[in-house]
Protein backbone atom coordinates (compact mmCIF):
# COMPACT_ATOMS: atom_id res chain seq x y z
CA UNK A 1 0.00 0.00 0.00
CA UNK A 2 2.73 2.39 0.94
CA UNK A 3 4.43 1.91 -2.41
CA UNK A 4 1.24 1.92 -4.42
CA UNK A 5 -0.40 5.03 -3.04
CA UNK A 6 2.16 7.61 -4.22
CA UNK A 7 2.02 6.16 -7.69
CA UNK A 8 -1.75 6.14 -7.75
CA UNK A 9 -1.77 9.81 -6.79
CA UNK A 10 0.78 10.61 -9.44
CA UNK A 11 -0.90 8.63 -12.16
CA UNK A 12 -3.65 10.99 -13.34
CA UNK A 13 -1.23 13.87 -13.95
CA UNK A 14 1.43 11.71 -15.57
CA UNK A 15 -0.99 9.80 -17.77
CA UNK A 16 -2.86 12.86 -19.02
CA UNK A 17 0.34 14.78 -19.69
CA UNK A 18 1.87 11.81 -21.43
CA UNK A 19 -1.17 11.46 -23.69
CA UNK A 20 -1.21 15.22 -24.28
CA UNK A 21 2.39 14.97 -25.42
CA UNK A 22 2.57 11.67 -27.22
CA UNK A 23 -0.71 11.52 -29.15
CA UNK A 24 -0.23 14.83 -30.97
CA UNK A 25 3.44 13.99 -31.48
CA UNK A 26 2.72 10.66 -33.13
CA UNK A 27 -0.03 12.16 -35.24
CA UNK A 28 2.29 14.98 -36.23
CA UNK A 29 4.98 12.53 -37.28
CA UNK A 30 2.40 10.60 -39.30
CA UNK A 31 0.94 13.70 -40.97
CA UNK A 32 4.40 14.97 -41.77
CA UNK A 33 5.11 11.87 -43.83
CA UNK A 34 1.95 11.89 -45.94
CA UNK A 35 0.41 14.20 -48.49
CA UNK A 36 -2.33 15.87 -46.53
CA UNK A 37 -3.88 18.99 -47.92
CA UNK A 38 -7.23 19.86 -46.41
CA UNK A 39 -8.38 21.39 -49.69
CA UNK A 40 -7.28 18.53 -51.93
CA UNK A 41 -8.34 15.34 -50.16
CA UNK A 42 -7.96 13.36 -53.40
CA UNK A 43 -4.18 13.79 -53.27
CA UNK A 44 -2.90 11.42 -50.63
CA UNK A 45 -0.31 8.79 -50.00
CA UNK A 46 3.16 8.53 -48.62
CA UNK A 47 5.26 11.63 -49.16
CA UNK A 48 8.55 10.60 -47.64
CA UNK A 49 10.54 13.63 -46.66
CA UNK A 50 8.91 15.94 -49.21
CA UNK A 51 7.08 17.95 -46.57
CA UNK A 52 10.26 18.51 -44.62
CA UNK A 53 12.08 19.56 -47.73
CA UNK A 54 9.29 21.93 -48.61
CA UNK A 55 9.15 23.51 -45.18
CA UNK A 56 12.89 23.79 -44.70
CA UNK A 57 13.60 25.21 -48.16
CA UNK A 58 10.70 27.64 -47.97
CA UNK A 59 12.37 31.07 -48.15
CA UNK A 60 10.18 32.14 -45.25
CA UNK A 61 11.75 29.52 -43.05
CA UNK A 62 15.13 31.15 -42.39
CA UNK A 63 13.42 34.45 -41.81
CA UNK A 64 11.04 32.85 -39.35
CA UNK A 65 13.81 31.20 -37.35
CA UNK A 66 15.79 34.44 -37.19
CA UNK A 67 12.69 36.40 -36.21
CA UNK A 68 11.88 33.92 -33.45
CA UNK A 69 15.36 34.21 -31.97
CA UNK A 70 15.42 37.97 -32.40
CA UNK A 71 12.08 38.33 -30.65
CA UNK A 72 13.04 36.04 -27.82
CA UNK A 73 16.47 37.61 -27.32
CA UNK A 74 15.32 41.23 -27.50
CA UNK A 75 12.41 40.80 -25.14
CA UNK A 76 14.51 38.91 -22.61
CA UNK A 77 17.28 41.52 -22.70
CA UNK A 78 14.85 44.45 -22.47
CA UNK A 79 12.83 42.96 -19.63
CA UNK A 80 15.80 41.75 -17.59
CA UNK A 81 17.83 44.96 -17.89
CA UNK A 82 14.80 47.22 -17.60
CA UNK A 83 13.31 45.08 -14.86
CA UNK A 84 16.43 45.21 -12.71
CA UNK A 85 16.70 48.96 -13.19
CA UNK A 86 13.05 49.53 -12.32
CA UNK A 87 13.18 47.18 -9.36
CA UNK A 88 16.18 49.06 -7.97
CA UNK A 89 14.33 52.31 -8.51
CA UNK A 90 11.24 51.30 -6.53
CA UNK A 91 13.04 49.12 -4.00
CA UNK A 92 13.28 51.85 -1.41
CA UNK A 93 10.21 53.59 -0.03
CA UNK A 94 8.87 56.75 -1.67
CA UNK A 95 5.45 58.40 -1.63
CA UNK A 96 2.82 56.36 -3.48
CA UNK A 97 4.93 53.23 -3.77
CA UNK A 98 2.07 50.78 -3.31
CA UNK A 99 0.03 52.52 -6.01
CA UNK A 100 3.06 52.38 -8.32
CA UNK A 101 3.26 48.64 -7.77
CA UNK A 102 -0.36 48.17 -8.76
CA UNK A 103 -0.11 50.34 -11.86
CA UNK A 104 3.13 48.67 -12.90
CA UNK A 105 1.84 45.10 -12.79
CA UNK A 106 -1.30 45.91 -14.81
CA UNK A 107 0.03 45.30 -18.35
CA UNK A 108 0.87 41.75 -17.35
CA UNK A 109 -2.81 40.91 -16.91
CA UNK A 110 -3.80 42.21 -20.33
CA UNK A 111 -4.71 39.48 -22.79
CA UNK A 112 -2.47 39.31 -25.87
CA UNK A 113 -5.21 40.24 -28.33
CA UNK A 114 -6.09 43.40 -26.40
CA UNK A 115 -2.42 44.29 -26.01
CA UNK A 116 -1.89 43.91 -29.75
CA UNK A 117 -4.91 45.90 -30.88
CA UNK A 118 -4.32 48.64 -28.34
CA UNK A 119 -0.82 49.21 -29.68
CA UNK A 120 -1.73 48.66 -33.31
CA UNK A 121 -4.55 51.17 -33.44
CA UNK A 122 -4.32 53.66 -30.65
CA UNK A 123 -0.56 53.91 -30.15
CA UNK A 124 1.04 53.04 -33.48
CA UNK A 125 -1.46 54.25 -36.06
CA UNK A 126 0.60 56.54 -38.32
CA UNK A 127 -2.05 59.27 -38.50
CA UNK A 128 -4.14 59.34 -35.34
CA UNK A 129 -2.00 57.20 -33.05
CA UNK A 130 -0.60 58.72 -29.88
CA UNK A 131 2.99 58.07 -30.96
CA UNK A 132 2.42 59.79 -34.30
CA UNK A 133 1.09 62.84 -32.49
CA UNK A 134 4.06 62.90 -30.15
CA UNK A 135 6.40 62.65 -33.14
CA UNK A 136 4.59 65.48 -34.89
CA UNK A 137 4.64 67.58 -31.72
CA UNK A 138 8.42 67.43 -31.87
CA UNK A 139 8.35 68.23 -35.55
CA UNK A 140 9.36 64.75 -36.68
CA UNK A 141 7.83 62.67 -39.45
CA UNK A 142 5.51 60.06 -37.83
CA UNK A 143 6.65 56.45 -38.20
CA UNK A 144 4.40 53.86 -39.80
CA UNK A 145 5.37 51.33 -37.16
CA UNK A 146 3.73 48.13 -38.31
CA UNK A 147 4.76 48.61 -41.94
CA UNK A 148 8.25 50.03 -41.55
CA UNK A 149 9.50 48.24 -38.42
CA UNK A 150 7.04 45.38 -37.91
CA UNK A 151 9.25 43.07 -35.86
CA UNK A 152 10.40 45.92 -33.65
CA UNK A 153 6.77 46.90 -33.09
CA UNK A 154 5.88 43.40 -31.99
CA UNK A 155 8.91 43.39 -29.69
CA UNK A 156 7.70 46.62 -28.08
CA UNK A 157 4.24 45.17 -27.43
CA UNK A 158 5.57 42.00 -25.89
CA UNK A 159 8.28 43.70 -23.86
CA UNK A 160 5.63 46.09 -22.53
CA UNK A 161 3.67 43.12 -21.31
CA UNK A 162 6.59 41.26 -19.71
CA UNK A 163 8.56 44.14 -18.20
CA UNK A 164 6.15 44.46 -15.26
CA UNK A 165 6.45 40.77 -14.57
CA UNK A 166 10.25 40.90 -14.47
CA UNK A 167 10.21 44.05 -12.36
CA UNK A 168 7.97 42.57 -9.70
CA UNK A 169 9.96 39.36 -9.46
CA UNK A 170 13.22 41.28 -9.09
CA UNK A 171 11.60 43.53 -6.54
CA UNK A 172 10.47 40.56 -4.50
CA UNK A 173 14.00 39.20 -4.65
CA UNK A 174 15.61 42.51 -3.67
CA UNK A 175 13.52 42.64 -0.52
CA UNK A 176 15.39 39.63 0.85
CA UNK A 177 18.73 41.30 0.24
CA UNK A 178 20.96 41.68 3.29
CA UNK A 179 20.91 45.42 3.94
CA UNK A 180 23.66 45.33 6.53
CA UNK A 181 26.07 43.76 4.10
CA UNK A 182 25.34 46.50 1.58
CA UNK A 183 25.79 49.08 4.29
CA UNK A 184 29.13 47.57 5.25
CA UNK A 185 30.27 47.60 1.64
CA UNK A 186 29.30 51.24 1.37
CA UNK A 187 31.27 52.03 4.53
CA UNK A 188 34.28 50.35 3.01
CA UNK A 189 33.99 52.73 0.10
CA UNK A 190 32.39 50.50 -2.53
CA UNK A 191 30.91 52.64 -5.28
CA UNK A 192 27.30 52.15 -6.35
CA UNK A 193 28.44 50.29 -9.46
CA UNK A 194 30.66 48.01 -7.41
CA UNK A 195 27.80 47.23 -5.04
CA UNK A 196 25.65 46.47 -8.05
CA UNK A 197 28.23 44.29 -9.72
CA UNK A 198 29.44 42.30 -6.72
CA UNK A 199 26.42 42.16 -4.42
CA UNK A 200 23.08 42.99 -6.02
CA UNK A 201 23.45 41.12 -9.31
CA UNK A 202 24.73 37.89 -7.74
CA UNK A 203 21.83 38.05 -5.31
CA UNK A 204 19.43 38.37 -8.23
CA UNK A 205 20.99 35.46 -10.15
CA UNK A 206 18.32 32.97 -9.20
CA UNK A 207 15.43 35.24 -10.01
CA UNK A 208 16.99 36.22 -13.33
CA UNK A 209 17.14 32.50 -14.15
CA UNK A 210 13.47 32.16 -13.26
CA UNK A 211 12.47 35.14 -15.39
CA UNK A 212 14.44 33.89 -18.38
CA UNK A 213 12.94 30.42 -18.06
CA UNK A 214 9.34 31.58 -17.79
CA UNK A 215 9.72 34.08 -20.61
CA UNK A 216 11.26 31.44 -22.85
CA UNK A 217 8.36 29.11 -22.20
CA UNK A 218 5.85 31.75 -23.15
CA UNK A 219 7.72 33.65 -25.85
CA UNK A 220 8.87 30.76 -28.04
CA UNK A 221 5.38 30.54 -29.38
CA UNK A 222 4.22 34.13 -29.52
CA UNK A 223 1.18 34.00 -31.74
CA UNK A 224 -1.77 36.22 -30.94
CA UNK A 225 0.23 39.44 -31.05
CA UNK A 226 1.37 38.68 -34.60
CA UNK A 227 -1.98 37.25 -35.68
CA UNK A 228 -3.88 40.37 -34.66
CA UNK A 229 -1.41 43.02 -35.80
CA UNK A 230 0.89 42.36 -38.74
CA UNK A 231 -0.34 38.95 -39.84
CA UNK A 232 3.33 38.06 -40.14
CA UNK A 233 4.04 40.74 -42.72
CA UNK A 234 4.86 42.72 -44.60
CA UNK A 235 6.36 39.77 -46.44
CA UNK A 236 7.86 37.63 -43.73
CA UNK A 237 9.21 40.56 -41.75
CA UNK A 238 7.38 39.61 -38.57
CA UNK A 239 6.69 35.92 -39.11
CA UNK A 240 8.04 33.65 -36.39
CA UNK A 241 8.17 29.85 -36.52
CA UNK A 242 4.87 29.50 -34.68
CA UNK A 243 3.12 31.82 -37.09
CA UNK A 244 4.70 30.18 -40.15
CA UNK A 245 3.35 26.78 -39.09
CA UNK A 246 -0.05 28.31 -38.48
CA UNK A 247 0.03 29.85 -41.96
CA UNK A 248 0.81 26.50 -43.55
CA UNK A 249 -1.86 24.70 -41.58
CA UNK A 250 -4.82 27.00 -41.53
CA UNK A 251 -4.17 29.46 -44.33
CA UNK A 252 -2.59 27.15 -46.92
CA UNK A 253 -4.51 24.15 -45.56
CA UNK A 254 -1.39 22.04 -45.93
CA UNK A 255 -1.42 19.89 -42.81
CA UNK A 256 1.48 17.79 -44.06
CA UNK A 257 3.90 20.68 -44.41
CA UNK A 258 2.62 22.26 -41.21
CA UNK A 259 3.32 19.02 -39.38
CA UNK A 260 6.86 18.89 -40.69
CA UNK A 261 7.29 22.44 -39.42
CA UNK A 262 5.76 21.53 -36.10
CA UNK A 263 8.27 18.74 -35.60
CA UNK A 264 11.02 21.20 -36.33
CA UNK A 265 9.60 23.54 -33.70
CA UNK A 266 9.49 20.68 -31.22
CA UNK A 267 13.14 19.90 -31.87
CA UNK A 268 14.04 23.58 -31.49
CA UNK A 269 12.11 23.76 -28.23
CA UNK A 270 13.78 20.67 -26.88
CA UNK A 271 17.23 22.02 -27.59
CA UNK A 272 16.31 25.16 -25.68
CA UNK A 273 14.73 23.07 -22.93
CA UNK A 274 17.88 21.04 -22.38
CA UNK A 275 19.92 24.20 -21.87
CA UNK A 276 17.29 25.72 -19.64
CA UNK A 277 16.75 22.68 -17.51
CA UNK A 278 20.48 22.46 -16.88
CA UNK A 279 20.42 26.06 -15.77
CA UNK A 280 17.20 25.96 -13.77
CA UNK A 281 17.66 22.49 -12.34
CA UNK A 282 20.64 23.77 -10.41
CA UNK A 283 18.77 26.84 -9.31
CA UNK A 284 15.52 25.32 -8.19
CA UNK A 285 16.52 22.41 -6.04
CA UNK B 1 21.46 54.18 5.70
CA UNK B 2 21.13 57.85 6.37
CA UNK B 3 17.53 58.77 5.99
CA UNK B 4 16.92 62.41 5.47
CA UNK B 5 13.22 62.97 4.84
CA UNK B 6 12.58 64.81 1.58
CA UNK B 7 16.19 64.70 0.56
CA UNK B 8 17.07 65.42 -3.03
CA UNK B 9 17.63 61.71 -3.65
CA UNK B 10 14.14 60.87 -2.46
CA UNK B 11 12.61 63.50 -4.69
CA UNK B 12 14.58 62.28 -7.67
CA UNK B 13 13.54 58.70 -6.93
CA UNK B 14 9.89 59.64 -6.56
CA UNK B 15 9.80 61.62 -9.78
CA UNK B 16 11.68 58.96 -11.75
CA UNK B 17 9.59 56.07 -10.43
CA UNK B 18 6.30 57.84 -11.06
CA UNK B 19 7.47 59.01 -14.47
CA UNK B 20 8.33 55.51 -15.65
CA UNK B 21 5.20 54.03 -14.11
CA UNK B 22 2.87 56.52 -15.74
CA UNK B 23 4.62 56.00 -19.06
CA UNK B 24 4.15 52.24 -18.83
CA UNK B 25 0.57 52.54 -17.64
CA UNK B 26 -0.29 55.17 -20.24
CA UNK B 27 -1.55 52.82 -23.00
CA UNK B 28 -4.02 51.22 -20.61
CA UNK B 29 -5.12 54.51 -19.13
CA UNK B 30 -5.57 55.93 -22.61
CA UNK B 31 -7.63 52.96 -23.66
CA UNK B 32 -9.87 53.33 -20.61
CA UNK B 33 -10.33 57.02 -21.41
CA UNK B 34 -11.10 56.35 -25.07
CA UNK B 35 -13.78 53.84 -24.10
CA UNK B 36 -15.86 56.74 -22.81
CA UNK B 37 -15.44 58.97 -25.87
CA UNK B 38 -17.54 59.19 -29.02
CA UNK B 39 -15.86 57.87 -32.17
CA UNK B 40 -15.15 61.41 -33.40
CA UNK B 41 -13.61 62.42 -30.09
CA UNK B 42 -11.50 59.27 -30.15
CA UNK B 43 -9.56 60.33 -33.25
CA UNK B 44 -9.52 64.03 -32.48
CA UNK B 45 -6.23 65.80 -33.22
CA UNK B 46 -4.81 66.89 -30.82
CA UNK B 47 -6.01 64.17 -28.42
CA UNK B 48 -8.79 65.22 -26.07
CA UNK B 49 -8.26 64.94 -22.36
CA UNK B 50 -11.45 66.71 -21.35
CA UNK B 51 -14.73 65.57 -22.84
CA UNK B 52 -18.21 64.57 -21.83
CA UNK B 53 -18.10 60.83 -21.10
CA UNK B 54 -20.57 58.53 -22.80
CA UNK B 55 -21.57 54.95 -22.07
CA UNK B 56 -22.82 54.43 -25.62
CA UNK B 57 -19.86 52.30 -26.69
CA UNK B 58 -20.52 49.67 -24.07
CA UNK B 59 -24.11 49.26 -25.24
CA UNK B 60 -22.97 49.02 -28.83
CA UNK B 61 -20.38 46.35 -28.09
CA UNK B 62 -23.01 44.25 -26.33
CA UNK B 63 -25.43 44.64 -29.22
CA UNK B 64 -22.87 44.06 -31.96
CA UNK B 65 -21.32 40.90 -30.62
CA UNK B 66 -23.06 39.71 -27.48
CA UNK B 67 -20.29 40.49 -24.98
CA UNK B 68 -22.11 38.61 -22.22
CA UNK B 69 -21.93 35.32 -24.11
CA UNK B 70 -18.16 35.62 -24.55
CA UNK B 71 -17.72 36.74 -20.95
CA UNK B 72 -19.67 33.71 -19.79
CA UNK B 73 -17.45 31.44 -21.91
CA UNK B 74 -14.34 33.06 -20.44
CA UNK B 75 -15.55 32.62 -16.89
CA UNK B 76 -16.69 29.03 -17.35
CA UNK B 77 -13.58 27.85 -19.19
CA UNK B 78 -11.03 29.57 -16.95
CA UNK B 79 -12.69 28.63 -13.64
CA UNK B 80 -13.40 25.02 -14.56
CA UNK B 81 -10.01 24.40 -16.15
CA UNK B 82 -8.34 25.79 -13.03
CA UNK B 83 -10.41 23.61 -10.67
CA UNK B 84 -9.94 20.44 -12.70
CA UNK B 85 -6.25 21.21 -13.04
CA UNK B 86 -5.88 21.60 -9.28
CA UNK B 87 -7.67 18.31 -8.71
CA UNK B 88 -5.22 16.49 -10.98
CA UNK B 89 -2.09 18.42 -10.04
CA UNK B 90 -2.42 18.52 -6.25
CA UNK B 91 -2.30 14.75 -5.65
CA UNK B 92 0.66 14.48 -8.01
CA UNK B 93 2.51 17.30 -6.28
CA UNK B 94 1.73 15.77 -2.88
CA UNK B 95 3.09 12.45 -4.00
CA UNK B 96 6.27 13.99 -5.40
CA UNK B 97 6.90 16.23 -2.41
CA UNK B 98 6.37 13.67 0.33
CA UNK B 99 7.23 10.37 -1.31
CA UNK B 100 10.33 11.39 -3.19
CA UNK B 101 11.92 8.76 -5.30
CA UNK B 102 14.82 8.74 -7.69
CA UNK B 103 12.52 9.51 -10.58
CA UNK B 104 10.86 12.52 -9.01
CA UNK B 105 13.33 15.01 -10.37
CA UNK B 106 13.30 13.56 -13.87
CA UNK B 107 9.53 13.48 -13.81
CA UNK B 108 9.37 17.16 -12.91
CA UNK B 109 11.82 18.09 -15.63
CA UNK B 110 9.88 16.05 -18.15
CA UNK B 111 6.64 17.78 -17.19
CA UNK B 112 8.22 21.18 -17.56
CA UNK B 113 9.69 20.22 -20.91
CA UNK B 114 6.22 19.38 -22.25
CA UNK B 115 5.32 22.99 -21.52
CA UNK B 116 8.24 24.19 -23.58
CA UNK B 117 6.92 22.59 -26.70
CA UNK B 118 5.25 25.35 -28.62
CA UNK B 119 1.50 24.88 -28.72
CA UNK B 120 1.59 25.33 -32.46
CA UNK B 121 3.46 22.04 -32.69
CA UNK B 122 0.29 20.28 -31.68
CA UNK B 123 -2.10 22.49 -33.63
CA UNK B 124 -2.92 20.17 -36.53
CA UNK B 125 -3.43 16.99 -34.47
CA UNK B 126 -5.43 18.74 -31.76
CA UNK B 127 -7.56 20.46 -34.37
CA UNK B 128 -8.22 17.17 -36.12
CA UNK B 129 -8.98 15.40 -32.84
CA UNK B 130 -11.31 18.18 -31.71
CA UNK B 131 -13.09 18.01 -35.03
CA UNK B 132 -13.48 14.22 -34.92
CA UNK B 133 -14.78 14.25 -31.35
CA UNK B 134 -17.12 17.18 -31.99
CA UNK B 135 -15.29 19.26 -29.39
CA UNK B 136 -14.51 22.05 -31.82
CA UNK B 137 -16.01 25.33 -30.65
CA UNK B 138 -17.32 23.90 -27.39
CA UNK B 139 -16.61 24.95 -23.84
CA UNK B 140 -15.64 21.38 -22.97
CA UNK B 141 -12.99 21.35 -25.70
CA UNK B 142 -11.41 24.56 -24.44
CA UNK B 143 -11.55 23.40 -20.83
CA UNK B 144 -9.68 20.20 -21.69
CA UNK B 145 -6.99 22.06 -23.64
CA UNK B 146 -6.57 24.83 -21.05
CA UNK B 147 -6.30 22.28 -18.25
CA UNK B 148 -3.69 20.24 -20.04
CA UNK B 149 -1.59 23.17 -21.13
CA UNK B 150 -1.51 24.60 -17.58
CA UNK B 151 -1.02 21.25 -15.86
CA UNK B 152 2.81 21.19 -15.93
CA UNK B 153 2.99 24.64 -14.36
CA UNK B 154 0.45 23.68 -11.73
CA UNK B 155 2.29 20.50 -10.72
CA UNK B 156 5.58 22.32 -10.59
CA UNK B 157 4.27 25.21 -8.53
CA UNK B 158 2.35 23.06 -6.07
CA UNK B 159 5.38 20.81 -5.71
CA UNK B 160 7.64 23.73 -4.86
CA UNK B 161 5.18 24.88 -2.20
CA UNK B 162 4.50 21.46 -0.75
CA UNK B 163 8.14 20.54 -0.42
CA UNK B 164 8.59 23.45 2.01
CA UNK B 165 6.12 21.80 4.38
CA UNK B 166 8.09 19.65 6.85
CA UNK B 167 7.46 15.98 6.25
CA UNK B 168 7.48 15.39 10.02
CA UNK B 169 4.18 17.16 10.47
CA UNK B 170 2.46 14.82 8.03
CA UNK B 171 4.20 11.82 9.56
CA UNK B 172 3.09 12.82 13.03
CA UNK B 173 -0.50 12.95 11.82
CA UNK B 174 -0.09 9.50 10.27
CA UNK B 175 1.36 8.15 13.51
CA UNK B 176 -1.64 9.45 15.36
CA UNK B 177 -3.76 7.29 13.11
CA UNK B 178 -5.02 9.87 10.64
CA UNK B 179 -6.39 8.37 7.47
CA UNK B 180 -5.06 9.66 4.15
CA UNK B 181 -8.16 11.76 3.70
CA UNK B 182 -7.80 13.30 7.17
CA UNK B 183 -4.12 13.92 6.59
CA UNK B 184 -4.85 15.77 3.38
CA UNK B 185 -7.82 17.71 4.66
CA UNK B 186 -6.67 18.61 8.15
CA UNK B 187 -2.91 18.97 7.70
CA UNK B 188 -1.87 19.48 4.10
CA UNK B 189 -4.75 21.68 2.98
CA UNK B 190 -4.38 24.32 5.74
CA UNK B 191 -0.59 24.37 5.47
CA UNK B 192 -0.54 24.41 1.68
CA UNK B 193 -3.44 26.80 1.22
CA UNK B 194 -1.22 29.75 0.29
CA UNK B 195 0.48 27.75 -2.43
CA UNK B 196 -2.74 26.27 -3.72
CA UNK B 197 -4.27 29.73 -3.88
CA UNK B 198 -1.28 31.19 -5.75
CA UNK B 199 -1.33 28.34 -8.22
CA UNK B 200 -5.04 28.64 -8.79
CA UNK B 201 -4.87 32.41 -9.24
CA UNK B 202 -2.07 32.20 -11.76
CA UNK B 203 -3.77 29.53 -13.81
CA UNK B 204 -7.01 31.49 -13.76
CA UNK B 205 -5.18 34.47 -15.26
CA UNK B 206 -3.38 32.29 -17.81
CA UNK B 207 -6.60 30.61 -18.90
CA UNK B 208 -8.52 33.88 -19.08
CA UNK B 209 -5.85 35.40 -21.31
CA UNK B 210 -5.12 32.28 -23.37
CA UNK B 211 -5.38 33.24 -26.99
CA UNK B 212 -3.72 30.60 -29.16
CA UNK B 213 -6.07 27.69 -28.54
CA UNK B 214 -9.06 29.96 -28.08
CA UNK B 215 -8.48 31.54 -31.49
CA UNK B 216 -7.89 28.24 -33.24
CA UNK B 217 -10.45 25.99 -31.57
CA UNK B 218 -13.39 28.25 -30.93
CA UNK B 219 -15.47 30.85 -32.68
CA UNK B 220 -19.04 32.03 -32.31
CA UNK B 221 -20.35 29.47 -29.83
CA UNK B 222 -17.60 28.88 -27.28
CA UNK B 223 -15.35 31.84 -28.07
CA UNK B 224 -13.74 33.53 -25.09
CA UNK B 225 -13.16 37.26 -24.68
CA UNK B 226 -9.73 36.89 -26.31
CA UNK B 227 -11.45 35.80 -29.53
CA UNK B 228 -14.10 38.51 -29.26
CA UNK B 229 -11.35 41.14 -29.25
CA UNK B 230 -9.56 39.52 -32.18
CA UNK B 231 -12.71 40.09 -34.25
CA UNK B 232 -11.91 43.80 -33.98
CA UNK B 233 -8.54 43.38 -35.67
CA UNK B 234 -9.60 44.65 -39.09
CA UNK B 235 -10.68 48.26 -38.98
CA UNK B 236 -14.19 49.12 -40.09
CA UNK B 237 -14.82 52.83 -40.28
CA UNK B 238 -14.49 54.65 -37.01
CA UNK B 239 -14.22 52.04 -34.34
CA UNK B 240 -11.56 53.04 -31.79
CA UNK B 241 -14.02 53.96 -29.08
CA UNK B 242 -15.90 50.70 -29.54
CA UNK B 243 -12.63 48.76 -29.61
CA UNK B 244 -11.56 50.46 -26.39
CA UNK B 245 -14.86 49.73 -24.73
CA UNK B 246 -14.73 46.08 -25.76
CA UNK B 247 -11.11 45.78 -24.62
CA UNK B 248 -11.87 47.42 -21.31
CA UNK B 249 -14.75 45.04 -20.74
CA UNK B 250 -12.52 42.09 -21.64
CA UNK B 251 -9.62 42.90 -19.35
CA UNK B 252 -11.25 44.75 -16.45
CA UNK B 253 -12.39 41.64 -14.56
CA UNK B 254 -8.98 39.98 -14.64
CA UNK B 255 -6.94 43.15 -14.06
CA UNK B 256 -8.96 44.12 -11.00
CA UNK B 257 -8.75 40.53 -9.83
CA UNK B 258 -4.99 40.69 -10.38
CA UNK B 259 -4.64 43.90 -8.38
CA UNK B 260 -6.20 42.28 -5.36
CA UNK B 261 -4.12 39.14 -5.55
CA UNK B 262 -0.85 40.49 -6.91
CA UNK B 263 1.29 39.52 -3.93
CA UNK B 264 0.15 35.92 -4.06
CA UNK B 265 0.45 35.91 -7.84
CA UNK B 266 4.00 37.17 -8.05
CA UNK B 267 5.08 34.62 -5.50
CA UNK B 268 3.33 31.94 -7.44
CA UNK B 269 4.97 32.96 -10.70
CA UNK B 270 8.43 32.53 -9.29
CA UNK B 271 7.69 28.85 -8.69
CA UNK B 272 8.43 29.55 -5.04
CA UNK B 273 12.05 30.11 -5.98
CA UNK B 274 12.24 33.75 -5.00
CA UNK B 275 11.27 34.61 -1.50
Amino acid sequence: MNRLLPRALLAPAVVTLFLWMIVPLLMTIYFSLIRYNLLQPEISGFAGLENYQFFLTDPSFTAAVLNTLMLLGSVIVITVVGGVALALLIDEPFPGRSLVRILLISPFFVMPTVNALLWKHMMMNPIYGVLAQVWRFFGAQPVDWLTDVPLFSVIIMIAWQWLPFATLIFMTALQSMNREQLEAARMDGASYLQQLRYMVLPHLGRSIAVVVMIEMIFLMSVFAEIFTTTGGGPGDASTNVAFLIFKQALLNFDAGVASAGALFAVVLANIAAVFLIRMIGKNLD
Amino acid sequence: MTRRPYSLALWARTVAAWGVTLLLFFPLGWMALTAFKTELQAIHVPPLLLFEPTLGNFHEVQERSDYLLYAKNSIVTSVLSTLIGLLIAAPAAYSMAFFRSRQTRNLLMWMLSTKMMPAVGALVPIYVLAQKTALLDTQAGLIIVFTLSNLPIMVWMLYSYFKDIPNEILEAARMDGATLWQELRLVLLPLGMGGIASTGLLCLVLAWNEAFWALNLSSAKAGTLATLIASYSSPEGLFWAKLSAASLMAIAPIVVFGWFSQKQLVQGLTFGAVK
